[in-house]
């Protein structure tokens, strides 16, 4: 392999960002402050961005919907996407921002309490920003994974209780 | 129902005792809520890819029998698997057996090497099966203890001090299950050497290689002085997460796997199609997954080795495998006491060491093949039972 295998203390945070470091150290073992102080770095060069948890909105009974808007847009001299990118992430109901491959240039994720939002957003907001030519709006009707995370009931472990 | 009595089974099966896991998986089974460290499989699903496989063969129509040998093309891959991580080289067409597991392997390797009262050396603690697999071959298996004190490595001087002029064998089994003992490679050569000197055969069943922590796994059939008296035996069951598809191996010398091949003939013919596409396809695919599991078996191997030596459990840290095999003669307890105890009161199954012959009294087998978080759990139950046996079992 041509890349550096991810640095474990990476992996175990983004598994559980809750993991003590106490905890860390014993997975890892390496002592507690070098994790610490390896946490600190990471924190203070931004690698670590930020410690989120899941949720299933739909399981606490929040009302939420969710549209991921592929945007074909004009690169702009010297900028490219950036500077739509830029007008587009500026949006607090714009959860994320991706420039993409393929069929359209950027994809968003827009969150919203109702459909008529996504709709008011798209048309008043998105369409008019400078460069954007086209876009094309997909609601989300159900999460399966996210995150690695199932938001399906996973099975339960099949194995016998004791085996040689 | 006749009245009469019908004629008694085999004396050799009558004395063949039942397996000490046995046992202990009834009581077990038979419990709600029940965190289990005494699973000797992985508790990954195997590789979606490779279920793929699987399902795509099954949809191709491939439901034949294939050579007894196993498919050739797994046979080919297998033994380009051993030349690039061993550098021991097998010829595919006639030094490469599929078998049904190690578990089928083993049983023909004793068949084949056995006359009656042939002594086959077996380092203890060691897998369940490995002395009844003497026995019903004939042969009289010699248990070696090796010692917590020594890592559960074995020794020259211990199987010199067992051998008889009957020893046909040594059998051995790293990393170990229930150990997770592995042995270095200079200790391995004296062992080659040895049995070169006394003319023995090699049995060394590398099921679990790939979860080899600390250090390089040495293939004993890579040693100078092995090849040819050497039986590998090995598999897709710990290292890929296939333990129900039962695919494994054999690769030796041709004479022995000819005469391995005539057995495996006559018994099972062939080993399921369906798992040996899919074992083809781990090989293709599989090495990312196997990485992966290995780095998550290692972490759980520090938090277990770490908090049972805290409850005051010596444990060695094992370097393969995935079971921990703590000490737990500070309790008092036997080491079936302390299993069934510890499962009754707070519903955590481990399995003495017992079960797995000499050297395992005063023992438990812990399998870390399960989640951070259960192992975690099971831990807290396991001080809260350690706290209530009386202070003089407890660690100071």
């Amino acid at each position: 392999m041509s890349q550096a295998e991810p640095d474990e203390i990476l992996t175990i945070l983004a598994r559980d960002a809750r993991t003590p470091h106490e905890t860390i150290a014993t997975l890892t073992g390496r002592s507690l402050d070098s994790i610490k102080a390896a946490i600190a770095d990471y924190e203070k060069r931004g690698v670590i961005k930020s410690y989120k948890t899941i949720i299933d909105w739909e399981k606490a009974g929040v009302e939420k919907v969710f549209a991921f808007i592929d945007v074909k847009a004009l690169p702009a001299r010297d900028v490219g996407f950036d500077a739509v990118a830029e007008q587009l992430y500026r949006y607090p109901e714009v959860h994320s921002v991706w420039l993409i491959s393929g069929g359209s240039d950027l994809r968003i994720v827009v969150e919203a309490s109702d459909l008529r939002e996504v709709g008011r957003f798209v048309a008043e907001k998105l369409s008019t920003i400078e460069g954007v030519t086209g876009t094309d709006t997909h609601f989300l009707l159900r999460k399966y994974k996210e995150d690695q995370i199932l938001f399906v009931d996973a099975a339960e472990d099949p194995r016998l209780v004791v085996a040689p | 129902m006749s009245n009469e009595a019908t004629p008694p089974l085999s004396r050799l099966v009558r004395e063949l005792a039942p397996s000490g896991i046995r046992k202990f998986f009834d009581v077990a089974a038979s419990m709600q809520d029940v965190i289990s460290l005494g699973v000797g499989e992985p508790d990954f699903v195997t590789p979606w890819a490779i279920r793929e496989a699987a399902i795509n063969s099954l949809k191709s129509g491939h439901t034949n029998y294939t050579s007894t040998y196993g498919d050739l093309r797994l046979r080919t891959a297998i033994a380009k698997h051993l030349d690039a991580m061993y550098g021991v080289r097998y010829d595919p067409k006639e030094e490469v057996l599929v078998t049904i597991g190690v578990s089928e392997g083993m049983d023909v390797a004793m068949r084949v090497l056995l006359d009656p009262g042939d002594e086959v050396i077996v380092p203890e603690p060691c897998y369940v099966s490995y002395k009844p697999c003497v026995a019903l071959a004939g042969g009289v298996p010699v248990g070696v203890e090796t010692l917590a004190s020594d890592q559960f490595r074995i020794s020259v001087e211990q199987i010199d001090a067992a051998w008889t002029p009957r020893t046909k064998a040594i059998l051995l089994g790293y990393p170990s299950n229930p150990t997770g003992a592995t042995m270095p490679r200079e200790a391995l050569q004296e062992i080659v050497d040895y049995a070169v000197r006394k003319n023995l055969y090699l049995i060394s069943d590398e099921i679990y290689d790939r979860l080899t922590y600390d250090g390089q796994h040495t293939c004993v059939a890579a040693l100078p002085g092995a090849w040819e008296r050497t039986i590998t035996l090995n598999g897709f069951s710990k290292a890929y997460a296939m333990t129900g598809w039962r695919i494994g191996y054999a690769c030796a010398p041709e004479p022995i796997l000819s005469a391995m091949n005539k057995v495996h003939n006559y018994s099972i013919l062939c080993a399921p199609i369906t798992g040996q596409m899919a074992a083809l396809e781990a090989l293709k695919v599989g090495e990312s997954s196997v990485v992966d599991m290995v780095g998550q078996y290692n972490q759980r191997r520090r938090l277990i080795v770490e908090g049972l030596n805290r409850l005051g459990l010596d444990c060695h840290m094992p370097q393969g495998a995935f079971y921990a095999f703590p000490s737990i003669a500070r309790t008092g307890l036997t080491a079936e006491e302390f299993a069934e105890r510890l499962l009754f009161d707070e519903k955590v199954a481990v399995v003495p060491g017992t079960a797995f012959g000499r050297g395992g009294e005063k023992h438990i087998r812990c399998s870390y093949a399960t989640s951070l978080e259960k192992i975690e759990i099971a831990l807290q139950r396991m001080e809260r039972f350690i706290k209530k046996l009386p202070a003089s079992a407890q660690a100071a």
